[in-house]
């Protein structure tokens, strides 16, 4: 082994250790939640752009507790999330600083950011309605008729304690009260062909099984599906359904966000700064649509050609906020009806 | 001399609290939440949680003593075609990550799947409607599955206790007119408790702390509640209070089934044990013991190993082979090996410290040893944030560090996968060492040699293959674990099981199958190991 390259090896042991892992100068730290392969591109596209590397960590559960531990001396610079309640624990356990930039005050809508410039919702992601592509008389739907007797039997889901459906569950009980909201989940769990487990992608199959007739996901699983991009098999699952934007009763469709905010530790502020502007411009938000088939953020953004066959989407006015506040309730309700169960 | 046992009890007091610091930690946290969780759980989460959590113990645990004790027995007491190759096959569901196993199992049986689409096409049937079969979704799906692949746990140890200390026993069994299945139930079974036992034990223990195949298969376990309380509702006081619970429960459980063991020891013998003789099979005996023995490797680990296989084949011969995957098992091999270094030597420590120490301070030591085992992982990883950043912040103040050293660290993995592990070498070693005559380790004693020489020089050597065993199992747990990899790694670090996690979590299963593949691989080659040196161990007594 020349020393040359014998050097190399013993930094790329190093690096591999997280020894040596301090901050440089043209890089930004990114803590998140979310599943690497989804945002790689942006990473990448923003590295070539910028030549500012971004190290990142994909830290699913426990991200607050660990930024928490770590403290002033957190390399973190971005953290970012997949749920609008795991971001507000974030603003709420002081772990994000305030952020003035006119160029994310300028992209992202106010319902979708901080006012104090806490947090920045990045891009949107719509629950909404599986439904067996045989349902030809299925056009339209409300959240709350997925109780109705008629499903008995033939309803999908994923788990209730999953942060997708007690988002969902949160907005309904902002709408419509713990009263109500709990007398939906019963009937809604009577409903369902079986236990309320797996993933999103599950009720599309499960429907091109037949096991079911309805259910819900997220809209960006219709693209990854029906691209083909995981594998031919779940091609035939997004074929399999047809998707329907459902709405509340005098309301809009539920979304939820994936989002960022700046490391109240940041060592790298202005770097993180300038990543999340980039986030939010035309360019990236087109990657995100093309890449993770996610609605923008920004108004008069692209939306890709897949989602937007959806349907044109009327978003709910429920403010994030308040769902994010309601979550816990809405967990407890869960348990409460033993939906899970 | 007395210096030398000096830092021995420091060694010992830094590494207890080392040990217990994830306890505290969480004890803490559990303290600065209210009590007002507990009527909401007492009402509507514990009597499902518990039952079902129950149910999973008691199921996975006779299906892992069953197959276990069963296929131990088969291979050690029987001689038939194909017994060599089975006897390591029998190993081989150690290297399957359950909740890969959960993910490929669900492929294969789900409807829509070969199985059932095969079985319907043959019927004629064409809608799966008209084949309604048991959902794996289920709390009997995740028992089967677990059992399946947890049972080499039980396995492992009691065959080699069946092989080295069954011999002369069995053979007096055996003149006395006792036949096969007498022997098994009246002289091997009970002989080879303590090794059911431990290996029963950490079945178990890997069950109750499962989430992955568990919250997948929809079954909710204490521990699926744990982290709905944590993630969902952000109350880590709460969860902290659920997993310090359970915490006491396990820790009573092993408490019992210890003093129901009583004082009782299983040393050997000074005197060469002799080897069992087999009963040679053949016909439709051969036959059935073939089908038996088989039937737990086809279900722990060929089918779903294949499935895996088979989608990874798929997946290169699309796309080529994913790019990162390289740097990603470097990282595996490297961490696990790392771990596992220093796993082993701490275990061999904890497992001497009753003859190194005193014999009270000993056990003390090996019992905290299981605690980090006895807790879910991430549990355990959260436990350990607060102890670590404490260590990180004690050296900035004392001007040791500039950098973080412990927490993002590779340090901060290091330390909990040997936290998370150290009871796998811990209980290899305490077997090993037990095993040597007491007459030996006396006679060096006795012989002027002091209590440290004597470990390195006559009782190490001796239970070097137990030792190594344990390091080897350690090996296979640490490079397929996930929850404290995600937590605890450095910036950039990747490692196979989060590669695969995140692809899984996605719904990117080609490319995640070629890196379970290649977890499955990097298992493969101690359990291969394992197996070896078991023999090895035999012929050198």
């Amino acid at each position: 082994m020349s020393p040359l390259s014998r050097k190399c090896a013993w930094s790329g042991l190093a690096l591999s250790l997280g020894l040596g892992a301090t901050a440089h100068a043209a890089e930004v730290n990114l803590y998140t939640t979310r599943e690497p392969g989804l945002i790689r591109p942006l990473l990448e596209a923003y590295t070539a752009k910028s030549g500012v590397k971004v190290n990142t960590v994909f830290v699913e559960k426990g991200l607050a507790e660990r930024v928490a531990a770590e403290g002033a001396r957190s390399s973190a610079d971005i953290l970012m999330t997949v749920d609008i309640g795991n971001l507000i624990e974030l603003v709420d356990r002081d772990l994000a600083q305030p952020v003035r930039s006119p160029a994310l005050e300028a992209a992202v809508p106010a319902p979708l950011r901080d006012a104090g410039g806490r947090w920045f919702a990045l891009s949107m992601r719509a629950r909404v309605l599986y439904a067996d592509e045989n349902l030809s008389g299925l056009t339209a739907a409300t959240y709350e008729s997925l109780a109705d007797p008629q499903w008995k039997g033939q309803v999908c889901l994923r788990s209730g304690q999953h942060p997708y459906n007690t988002a969902l569950i949160s907005a309904f009980l902002v709408r419509h009260g713990a009263e109500k909201t709990e007398a939906w989940l019963r009937g809604l769990k009577a409903n369902l062909a079986r236990k309320a487990a797996g993933g999103d992608r599950d009720v599309a199959r499960d429907i091109a099984a037949d096991l079911c007739e309805v259910g819900l996901g997220n809209s960006y699983y219709v693209g990854l599906m029906r691209s083909g991009r995981g594998g031919p098999d779940q091609q035939k699952w997004g074929q399999a359904i047809k998707v329907v934007l459902p709405t509340f009763e005098d309301g809009g469709t539920h979304v939820n966000v994936s989002g960022a905010v700046v490391a109240k530790a940041a060592p790298n502020r202005e770097e993180a700064v300038k990543f999340l502007e980039y986030l939010v411009s035309d360019e990236a938000q087109a990657v995100y649509a093309n890449a993770d088939y996610e609605y923008p953020v920004k108004a008069g953004a692209a939306i890709d050609p897949l989602l937007a066959s959806l349907g044109t989407l009327t978003i709910d006015r429920t403010p994030l906020l308040e769902i994010a506040r309601s979550r816990k309730a809405a967990s407890l309700l869960v348990d409460k009806v033993g939906f899970d169960n | 001399m007395a210096a030398a046992r000096g830092l021995g009890w420091a060694g010992a007091t830094a590494l207890a609290a080392l040990l217990l610091s994830p306890v505290i930690s969480l004890g803490l946290a559990a303290l600065g939440g209210g009590s007002e969780l507990w009527p909401h759980l007492a009402a509507y989460v514990l009597p499902q949680a518990i039952r079902d959590t129950a149910l999973l113990l008691a199921g996975v645990g006779l299906l892992v003593i069953g197959l276990g004790t069963g296929t131990a027995w088969l291979v050690s007491a029987f001689d038939f075609p194909g017994r060599r190759v089975l006897e390591g096959a029998l190993l081989l569901p150690l290297a399957m990550p359950t909740y890969v196993v959960a993910y490929a199992y669900l492929d294969l049986l789900h409807p829509l799947g070969p199985l059932q689409g095969g079985l319907r096409s043959l019927l004629g049937l064409p809608s799966p409607r008209d084949l309604p079969l048991p959902d794996l979704r289920s709390l009997p799906g995740c028992i089967l599955l677990l059992g399946f692949v947890l049972y080499p746990y039980v396995y492992l140890p009691t065959r080699a206790l069946f092989l080295m200390q069954a011999g002369t026993l069995l053979e007096a069994a055996r003149m006395l007119g006792a036949g096969p299945y007498r022997s098994f139930l009246r002289i091997a079974l009970p002989l080879a408790r303590p090794a059911v036992a431990l290996g029963t034990g950490l079945a178990l223990m890997e069950a109750l702390n499962d989430v992955g195949a568990a919250e997948f298969l929809g079954v909710r376990t204490l521990t699926v509640q744990v982290y709905a309380t944590w993630v969902n509702r952000s109350d880590l006081p709460g969860a902290a209070q659920i997993a310090l619970v359970m915490l006491t429960c396990v820790v009573a459980l092993v408490g019992l089934e210890r003093l129901a063991r009583g004082g009782r020891g299983y040393a050997g013998s000074a005197r060469r044990n002799a080897a069992v003789t087999r009963r040679g099979l053949s016909g439709w005996r051969a036959g059935t013991a073939v089908a038996l023995g088989t039937a737990p490797v086809v279900l722990g680990f060929l089918l779903p190993a294949g499935y895996l296989a088979f989608e990874a084949w798929r997946r290169i011969a699309g796309a080529g082979w994913p790019d990162t995957l390289a740097v990603q098992t470097r990282n595996t091999i490297l961490y696990a090996s790392l771990a596992t270094g220093v796993t082993v030597l701490v275990g061999l420590l904890v497992a001497a410290a009753p003859f190194l120490l005193s014999a009270r301070a000993g056990r003390a030591l090996i019992r905290a040893a299981g605690l980090g085992y006895a807790m879910p992982g991430t549990v355990l990883a959260v436990g350990l944030l607060g102890p670590l950043a404490l260590i990180d912040s004690g050296l900035f103040e004392a001007g040791l560090a500039t950098v973080s050293v412990g927490l993002g660290t590779g340090a901060a993995l290091v330390i909990a996968y040997t936290l998370r592990f150290l009871t796998v070498t811990v209980g290899a070693s305490e077997a090993g060492l037990a095993r040597i005559p007491h007459t030996i380790s006396d006679a060096a004693r006795v012989l002027g040699r002091g209590r440290l020489a004597t470990l390195a020089t006559v009782q190490i050597p001796l239970a070097w293959p137990a030792v190594l065993s344990g390091g080897l199992l350690a090996f296979v747990d640490i490079a397929k674990e996930l929850p404290v990899t995600l937590l605890l790694r450095p910036l950039n670090v990747e490692t196979l099981s989060t590669y695969l996690y995140g692809e899984a979590a996605r719904g990117t299963y080609e490319d995640g199958a070629v890196a379970a593949v290649l977890i499955v691989s990097i298992g493969l080659v101690p359990v291969t190991l394992l197996l070896r040196i078991d023999q090895n161990a035999i012929w050198r007594r």
